[in-house]
């Protein structure tokens, strides 16, 4: 904490802290200094010069912008006297005089600070008779973002944020003086995954966005905040609708997850709420194909035969998927349902995801995502951050960047931190764990990234780099990381609020409330509540897959889940549905998975539902409803309910708050969070365990075991890559095909090659090359890729139109015959 | 200046000289690389000159044209391979955090190439020269409506009418003197009636409104109109204006119309307030040395002829708004 310094503005004595800018210092306490290019979350510039004030100094009375000037003890700041008045007013006038002043067509108009300050602090009329500029306008600068230079004040927040934040510096000022404009670079969109956070900061209506231009106006908006699912950051957003369709989402400056910032992905990826696929009625399967039904109809066929299946072969028969992409109510009852109405311990939230329920939902000490600033070193050894998590990417990057963090990167390819890191480290998938080993026996070249990581407080983000990658590594990562000196874990996977699923219990190991499943404390005490809950020791998503092709499991429910899709073992996913005897999802869509379900409910989709998320840092958010689901859509948990009723075991839920009040008595971490607290005074989000409480299961893993290290490394087989299967930001997912700005951005199948080995089989850029797994057969155009060890090929999972890979190490790759143009 | 720059060097311990030269002028740099070469090769730069172990290394850098990067942050982020933009002060004060934010000095080379000169002629002698208030010599550059323009190093302490129809020669064809800048075109003008028995000291000069900047002396005869002197002066601001910030970006180009439109025939009755107010709104108060709404004093550059203008000249201001157009045809 800096040193207290009083200033005075506007003839109040004011305490801020020694150094802090005057603009921001007088926002504190109740004065509002006008400002365009000034952005509490950027580097100060003093461009626009609208916050002219006047300060007095020993030398006399100066007139200064505030947002340049930093408080000193003593200072007095007049931010509106004549002098300062007519100066903000003379800059307004400036910036207005070659402003179009098309308010009434304009995105911003009604929401646009150059409109309010005008109104606030500016001239009653014009006084220019003048041509103004013109330019060609508007100019698409990437696939989602238009710009009109005419509207635009020259602010340079664009920008900056272009290089500062997002490090995509691919807008910059052009020509000077008074041709100067915002331009891309030739032949080089401003295709940042980060675009959309231009125009939410753009102070007036330059930059709009293509989702949302001409679409409403911001006074007939319906506004409530909320946490974006798409990943388990959480963002906190606001959802804006009109005539009960989501229009956009705009980033909202919580500054324990997100401050401000959104990725396109999460910013555009609302589309699919108000999709014309939306499932509206319940469906029922009769003879292959599917009909709509009516609630009493499907309800019946489902209590009919998963009723039977439960009775003649017991809850032991049935397996539960899903939980990750609902609310903390509706995957707590999923977890009740499948324990208490089903019988079956069978069930997880998590899709072949790799990484151990306990790691996930328990790894301690866990880090916040706010420690990352705090942080001397942060080690990165998880997926390629810049595609799974666009703001925890953009936190790390601020984290080193701006306060000068040291960043070890560990990755089989290149990440979007490399130009970052101190020390980046690559690998061969399948070999992380011997090179943990090395890098913690900390010989040769290892010596210096392990003074580096001696530097603590460590922050170590931990997950699995991609899906042919060992489970268990990202634990033995864990157990390095937390032997380096003042070392948190922030346990990383990208599913929506699986760590939310995780914490209500949605894994065969866990129960609510970060308890160990057979643990006889919490099962007691869970007990009290829910009566018997079964004790076999249950399966996960891949056990259940497997279970159901082998006949061990005859029925299967999904809870917005789509296995066949999310799954990288597709083939299993596939063949275990297609063994099921019965098939409930509960789903927005018709997806590659409920298709070959034979009843299927339609949900409620984010947006339409209330109910509380928790992010990767256990931090507890809440999500609101700001639209009506489509057709006769429900939520999760209702038609849960509906189910159990009819299954003759009533769940007995009266409404999605009355759940998180059974949440907080049953799940002692979850003890104390209401609705009421998140939504009044909790509003960065209350992270759990809350307050005192503890929590059952503290999983921390012992330290590196160097031997058991080298003998979990494994290699491909002889003649084959090993294969490197990641995530990108757009992909085949349900969500983003129905979100139809973004669909079109999936990066699309690819095989990626070293240069030396892409030499070695004649294979050279765009050139097509078979790809062989056990589970597929794909042809994919080459991608040299220098980046990547020798003996390495990285394929994009998920692109459309491609079959998955499998999970499988091995890869077999040769050119493909020549295809003559 | 090479001389300037080595013992410039010596007594601040620094390893590193850069020459900046806008890139309009790429015949001079020639000049100075061949100087700079030769230097080396005469072992006066490089590594251990004059045998000692002292290093020094001088680099010539060419612009992209921009008059701004005269100013000393504008020429910092231009050596940085940036825009051509001012930095803001504070923080950006080149001897605290200057090129690659390590301190820096920056100096005209005018400035440098005196140094030898004092060295070896000694202070006392050097003082001797010029004026009580104002030492030394001074380069002038006398262009426009003379007979002989030309560059001058002549003292501090002479006249404006020695130096511009005694050195100068005189305005041509011995028409009427009508007004001069007197250093540069940011610079607030002259006039015969108040300034021509002026010493041309900087106080003086300071004291009487103006300064004396560059050096260069643009005098303008009885044939000029001084609306589209103006108009010209602003133009090259507001063209050689970075764009950075709002009252220099905009406000010169407003001014620059406002002038063109007056020269041309369409003044309003309220344009002579208005380019005042437009002054005021990026010079507040209009006072010298100038205040300023901007970051650098390239927008206060711009009122010098606005002000001179309707200061001196208002009557041939509102001879064109009132007859439509220049009374000097």
């Amino acid at each position: 904490m800096a040193d207290l310094v009083k200033i005075t503005v506007d003839g109040r004595q004011i305490e801020v802290p020694h150094g802090e800018l005057v603009i921001r210092a007088a926002q504190d306490h109740g004065v509002y200094i006008p400002r365009f290019c000034w952005h509490p979350r950027m580097r100060e510039v003093g461009m626009c010069r609208m916050c002219l004030v006047e300060i007095e100094t020993p030398r006399g009375t100066i007139l200064t912008t505030a947002c340049t000037t930093t408080a000193a003890e003593g200072m007095v700041v007049h931010t509106a006297s004549d002098t300062a008045k007519k100066a903000q007013e003379g800059i307004l006038e400036f910036l207005l005089i070659n402003h179009p002043l098309d308010c009434p067509v304009c995105d911003k108009g009604g929401e646009c600070p150059l409109q309010d300050q005008t109104m606030a602090f500016g001239p009653g009329e014009s006084r220019f008779v003048e041509e103004k500029r013109h330019y060609e306008k508007p100019i698409p600068i990437s696939d989602l973002v238009f710009l009109d230079r005419e509207r635009c004040i020259l602010c340079a927040r664009c920008t900056r944020f272009a290089d500062e934040i997002a490090g995509d510096p691919l807008i910059e000022f052009k020509d000077r003086g008074n041709h100067t404009s915002v331009e891309t670079f030739p032949d080089l969109p401003f295709s940042s995954y980060f675009s959309g956070n231009t125009v939410q900061i753009c102070p007036v209506g330059a930059l709009t966005a293509s989702a949302y231009r001409f679409k409403a106006r911001p006074w007939d908006l319906l506004v409530v905040e909320s946490s974006c699912s798409h990943c388990t950051v959480g963002c906190r957003i606001s959802v804006e609708s009109s005539q009960n369709h989501v229009l956009r989402f705009n980033g909202v400056d919580n500054g324990a997850t997100n401050q401000g910032w959104l990725s396109d992905k999460c910013r555009f990826g609302f589309e699919f709420i108000g999709s014309e696929q939306r499932l509206r009625t319940p469906l029922v399967k009769v003879e292959g194909e599917f009909r709509e039904a009516s609630w009493a109809e499907a309800l019946d066929v489902v209590a009919d035969r998963l009723g039977a299946i439960i009775e003649e072969q017991g809850g032991d028969a049935v397996g539960g998927i899903g939980g990750a992409r609902s609310t903390n109510e509706d995957a707590y009852a999923f977890g009740k349902f499948m324990r208490t109405v089903v019988g079956s311990n069978h069930l997880d939230a998590r899709l072949d995801d790799g990484l151990d329920a306990r790691f996930l939902a328990a790894v301690s000490p866990r880090a916040k995502i706010a420690d990352l600033d705090r942080a001397a070193t942060i080690l990165v050894w998880a997926p390629d951050l810049k595609e799974e998590s666009g703001s925890l990417y953009l936190r790390v990057r601020h984290a080193v960047q701006e306060r000068g963090a040291k960043l070890v990167v560990v990755h089989p390819r290149r990440t979007g931190l490399d130009d970052r890191a101190t020390h980046k480290l690559t690998y061969r998938p399948g070999e992380g764990p011997a090179l943990l080993g090395e890098l913690a026996g900390g010989a040769g070249d290892y010596a210096k990234v392990l003074e580096t990581l001696s530097l603590g407080p460590v922050v170590a983000v931990v997950g699995r780099t991609g899906l042919t990658e060992q489970p268990q590594l990202a634990e033995e990562v864990a157990a390095f990381a937390l032997s380096l000196p003042d070392a948190k874990v922030l346990p990383f996977a990208r599913r929506s609020n699986v760590f939310g699923a995780l914490d209500m219990g949605v894994a065969p190991t866990l129960l609510p409330g970060r308890a160990a499943a057979g643990d006889s404390e919490a099962t007691g005490h869970l007990e009290a509540v829910w009566g018997p809950i079964p004790t076999q020791a249950g399966r996960d998503t891949m056990g259940i897959l497997q279970g159901l092709v082998d006949g061990d499991l005859k029925a299967l429910v999904l809870l917005g889940a789509d296995p066949v899709r999310d799954v990288p073992a597709a083939g299993i996913a596939r063949r275990g549905m297609e063994s099921a005897e019965f098939v409930v999802a509960i789903d927005l869509f018709l997806t590659d998975s409920s298709e070959l379900a034979d009843v299927v409910f339609p949900a409620e989709a984010f947006g339409e539902k209330e109910g509380t998320i928790t992010n990767l840092e256990g931090r507890v958010q809440k999500v609101n409803r700001v639209v009506t689901g489509p057709g006769q859509s429900q939520a999760d948990w209702t038609i849960l309910d509906d189910i159990s009723r009819r299954l003759g075991k009533p769940l007995g839920f009266a409404s999605a708050e009355a759940i998180s009040k059974e949440i907080a008595d049953v799940a002692p971490p979850y003890g104390g969070i209401s609705w009421e607290l998140l939504e009044w005074d909790a509003k960065e989000g209350a992270v759990v365990p809350y307050g005192e409480a503890g929590q059952p299961v503290a999983y921390r893993p012992d330290g590196v075991d160097r031997e058991a290290l080298a003998a979990m490394s494994r290699n491909p087989e002889s003649g084959a890559f090993a294969l490197h299967l990641a995530r990108t930001l757009y992909d085949d997912g349900v969500l983003m095909r129905n979100s139809l700005s973004l669909h079109a951005l999936a990066p699309g199948g690819a095989v990626h090659l070293h240069p030396a080995d892409a030499a070695r089989l004649g294979v050279s850029e765009g050139s097509l090359v078979e790809v062989e797994t056990v589970d597929a057969s794909v042809r994919l155009p080459a991608v040299i890729d220098p980046s990547l060890a020798t003996g390495v090929v990285y394929v994009p999972f998920n692109q459309p139109g491609i079959p998955s890979l499998g999970s499988d190490l091995s890869v077999v790759v040769a050119a493909g015959e020549e295809v003559s143009a | 200046m090479i001389e300037g720059i080595i013992v410039t060097a010596v007594a601040n311990e620094v390893h590193e000289a850069f020459v900046y030269i806008r890139g309009e002028y790429p015949k001079p740099a020639r000049r100075v690389q061949q100087a700079i070469d030769e230097a080396y090769a005469a072992g006066y730069l490089g590594k251990g000159i004059f045998g000692t172990d002292y290093d020094l290394d001088v680099t010539v850098h060419l612009g992209g044209g921009a008059y701004i990067c005269g100013e000393e942050t504008g020429l910092i982020n231009s050596l940085e391979g940036k825009r051509g933009e001012p930095r803001i002060k504070p923080p950006y004060f080149p001897a605290a955090k200057g090129l690659y934010l390590m301190p820096t000095i920056v100096n005209n080379v005018e400035t440098v190439s005196n140094v030898p000169h004092i060295l070896a002629m000694g202070a006392d002698d050097y003082r001797a020269l010029g004026h009580a208030d104002d030492t030394g010599t001074f380069l002038f550059s006398v262009s426009g409506h003379v007979k002989g323009p030309g560059n001058y190093e002549l003292p501090h302490g002479i006249t404006w009418r020695e130096l511009i129809f005694d050195v100068a020669g005189g305005i041509r064809e011995d028409r009427e003197l009508k007004a001069w800048i007197p250093g540069g075109a940011s610079a607030p003008w002259f006039v015969p009636e108040h300034h021509l028995d002026l010493e041309i000291t900087k106080d003086a000069t300071a004291k009487a409104g103006s300064m004396l900047g560059s050096g260069a002396v643009i005098v303008m005869d009885e044939t000029t109109c001084v609306v589209k002197a103006a108009e010209r002066v602003v133009r090259f601001f507001s063209h050689e204006s970075c764009g950075q910030c709002t009252p220099c970006r905009e406000g010169t180009t407003w001014m620059e119309m406002i002038l063109r439109r007056v020269e041309d025939g369409f003044g309003r009755s309220v344009d002579a307030e208005l380019l005042l107010d437009i002054s005021d709104n990026i010079s507040p108060g209009l006072a010298w040395p100038p205040k300023q709404t901007t970051i650098c004093p390239l927008g206060p550059s711009a009122v010098s002829p606005v002000t001179s203008v309707t200061r001196y000249f208002r009557d041939e201001l509102m001879q064109h708004i009132e007859q439509g157009g220049c009374p000097l045809g």
